[in-house]
C-alpha cells in the first residue's frame, strides 16, 4: 500500500524585516551578517498570529488541495517549539477549527526545529499501519531570538501541513521511505520559564547540524540505495542561507537540487516550519516522476529523511491554495525595528 | 470572558458555523432558534464561506484593554460569499484602502488574551484578499 502525502499547505505571516533594521540598532555590520548568514530578510508574526493560527491556515490550504473532509482526519499532530501554551494542547485548538473534532487523536511535538517532521513521520507511520485513514502533519513556529543575539536576524514565522493518505486517486506524492539519525547533542536548547533560547555558537554547526543531517541522508541513501543524482529536488533544514548549502556540496548535491526548496534567505528559520515549507515550494513546481529527499534538523540533536515520488495529481491540485513563493514574495509589509520590538512583545509594558 | 462562555460559542467563532432558514433561506449567524424573516424553526447548519465583502467599517482608535496594544483598528461588517454576516476586525489592513466592497477572506486568528496567565481567545478577523 502506497501511503504519502494527499494534501499540502504553506501559510506565511505577511510582515518582513530587513538585516539592515536589525544591524543598525545593535551596531552590527548588516554586510557581514547578510553575507555569513545569506540572509536578507526574515518573516515577523502579527500580534494576532502564532503558531496555532499558521497552523489553521496552512491546513485550510492542506484540506483545499486534498478535497477531504476533515472528518475523515483521524490524527492532528502539531510540531513547534513556540506552542502558545506551556500546558494545554496546540492540536486540539487545530483540530476545532478544521472540524476534525472529536473523532481524532492529538498531540504536540517538541524538538527544537524537528518537531514537524516528527508530526509528519507519526501522521504517516499510522496511516501506514491502517490505525487511521488520514493523519495531519504541521510545522509552525513562531520563533524567538534573543535582541542583538546572532538568532535574532534569522528567528521567523510560518507554518507548512500535510495530510498523509493512502487513497491513489489522491496521491499527490508517495512517501517511499524514511531514515532517522538521532544522537545527545547539546548545540541549542531553552529552559522552563526562559523566554529566549541560548546556543552552543559555532558547537551549532560542525559537530551538530552537519554531522547529523549528513549522517541521516548517508543512511536514507544507503537504506533506499539511491545517490545524489537520482533526486530532482533536496530539501534541508534552513537555519540560515549558508548551512543548506555546504550540506548539501559535502553530499554531492549541485545548487539546482537545493536551491527550490531553499526559502530561508527572504524568510529566515522558521524552525519546525523550515523544512516542511520548503517541501511545500518544491511541491509547487515539481512534476510527476519527479524524485525528493527532504532532511529536516533538531537542535539536540536528530534529524528525519524522506524519500518522495512526485505523482500526477500535484498538477491538478497545486493551484487550489495560494503558493509558498507567492506568500513569501509577494503581498509584504516591511517593519521598522520598533514596531518589530513591539509585535514580538520584546518591549516591557505597564501591568493592568 | 469566563472559557466556558467562549467555548459554548467555538462553532461560531471556530468555524463560522451558521443556520439557514429551511422554509426562506435566510441565513443567520449566530444560528437563531427562530427565523427573523418568516418565523420558521427548522435550520440546516453549514459552515459558512470564509469570503466575502466588507459592508461599512470604521476605524478603532480607543479600544477596550483587551486590544489596547492593537489601537488603531479596523472593525467592520462582512456580507460572506453565500450568505450571511458578521461583524470582524479587518486585520493587516492600511487604512487608505479599507473601503465598502473590498474583498475579503476570513483568516484563524489570536482575538485577545485574559492577560498573562488566562485563555487566549481565538476566531477569525477579515484581511484583505490580494491575489
Amino acid at each position: 500500500m502506497a501511503v504519502g502525502i494527499i494534501g499540502y499547505g504553506a501559510h506565511l505571516p505577511r510582515r518582513r524585516i530587513k538585516v539592515e533594521e536589525i544591524a543598525k540598532v545593535w551596531g552590527a555590520d548588516a554586510p557581514s551578517y547578510k553575507k555569513g548568514l545569506e540572509l536578507r530578510e526574515k518573516s515577523v508574526p502579527a500580534l494576532d498570529e502564532d503558531t496555532i493560527t499558521l497552523s489553521v491556515e496552512a491546513t485550510r490550504n492542506a484540506l483545499a488541495r486534498a478535497g477531504i473532509d476533515a472528518k475523515d482526519i483521524g490524527a492532528v499532530y502539531v510540531g513547534s517549539e513556540s506552542h502558545p501554551y506551556a500546558v494545554k494542547p496546540s492540536g486540539v485548538t487545530v483540530a476545532e477549527a478544521i472540524g476534525a473534532t472529536p473523532d481524532c487523536h492529538c498531540a504536540d511535538f517538541e524538538f527544537a526545529c524537528k518537531a514537524g517532521s516528527e508530526g509528519m513521520f507519526v501522521a504517516y507511520g499510522l496511516v501506514k499501519a491502517g490505525l487511521i485513514k488520514y493523519g495531519l502533519g504541521i510545522g509552525a513556529d513562531t520563533s524567538q531570538g534573543a535582541p542583538g543575539d546572532a538568532l535574532e536576524y534569522s528567528a521567523a514565522a510560518g507554518a507548512a501541513a500535510f495530510i498523509m493518505g493512502a487513497d491513489d486517486d489522491r496521491m499527490i506524492a508517495t512517501i517511499d521511505d524514511s531514515y532517522s539519525f538521532m544522537t545527545d547533542t547539546p548545540d541549542f536548547w531553552r529552559r522552563e520559564h526562559q523566554f529566549y533560547p541560548s546556543h552552543g555558537g559555532r558547537f551549532t554547526g560542525e559537530p551538530a547540524y552537519f554531522r547529523t543531517v549528513t549522517g541521516a541522508i548517508k543512511g536514507m541513501l544507503e537504506k533506499s540505495s539511491m545517490k545524489p543524482g537520482d533526486f530532482k529536488y533536496v530539501i534541508f533544514h534552513q537555519p540560515n542561507g549558508k548551512f543548506p548549502k555546504r550540506a548539501g556540496k559535502q553530499l554531492g548535491f549541485n545548487f539546482e537540487q537545493i536551491d527550490v526548496g531553499r526559502l530561508v534567505p527572504t524568510l529566515g528559520n522558521t524552525y519546525s516550519g523550515a523544512s516542511p515549507l520548503g517541501l511545500t515550494a518544491v511541491l509547487d513546481v515539481a512534476e510527476p516522476g519527479d524524485r525528493v529527499l527532504m532532511c529536516s534538523y533538531g537542535s539536540g540533536a536528530g534529524s528525519d529523511a524522506f524519500v518522495l515520488t512526485v505523482k500526477d495529481r500535484v498538477r491538478e491540485v497545486r493551484d487550489l491554495a495560494p503558493k509558498t513563493r507567492w506568500m513569501l514574495d509577494e503581498n509584504v509589509t516591511y517593519l521598522e525595528y520598533g514596531e518589530y520590538a513591539k509585535l514580538r512583545r520584546k518591549i516591557r509594558l505597564a501591568a493592568h | 470572558m469566563p472559557p466556558a462562555r467562549s467555548w459554548r460559542a467555538y462553532p461560531q467563532v471556530y468555524r463560522l458555523e451558521a443556520a439557514r432558514c429551511k422554509k426562506c433561506g435566510k441565513v443567520s449567524f449566530p444560528p437563531r432558534l427562530v427565523c427573523n424573516k418568516c418565523g420558521e424553526r427548522e435550520f440546516d447548519r453549514f459552515n459558512m464561506k470564509r469570503t466575502g465583502k466588507v459592508v461599512t467599517h470604521t476605524i478603532i482608535r480607543t479600544p477596550s484593554d483587551e486590544f489596547s496594544g492593537e489601537a488603531p483598528f479596523a472593525v467592520g461588517v462582512v456580507e460572506m460569499d453565500g450568505g450571511g454576516r458578521l461583524t470582524t476586525q479587518i486585520a493587516d489592513v492600511s487604512f487608505d484602502e479599507l473601503k465598502i466592497g473590498l474583498p475579503v477572506q476570513m483568516e484563524f486568528r489570536r482575538l485577545y488574551t485574559e492577560g498573562d496567565a488566562g485563555v487566549i481567545h481565538y476566531g477569525h478577523k477579515a484581511v484583505p484578499i490580494r491575489q
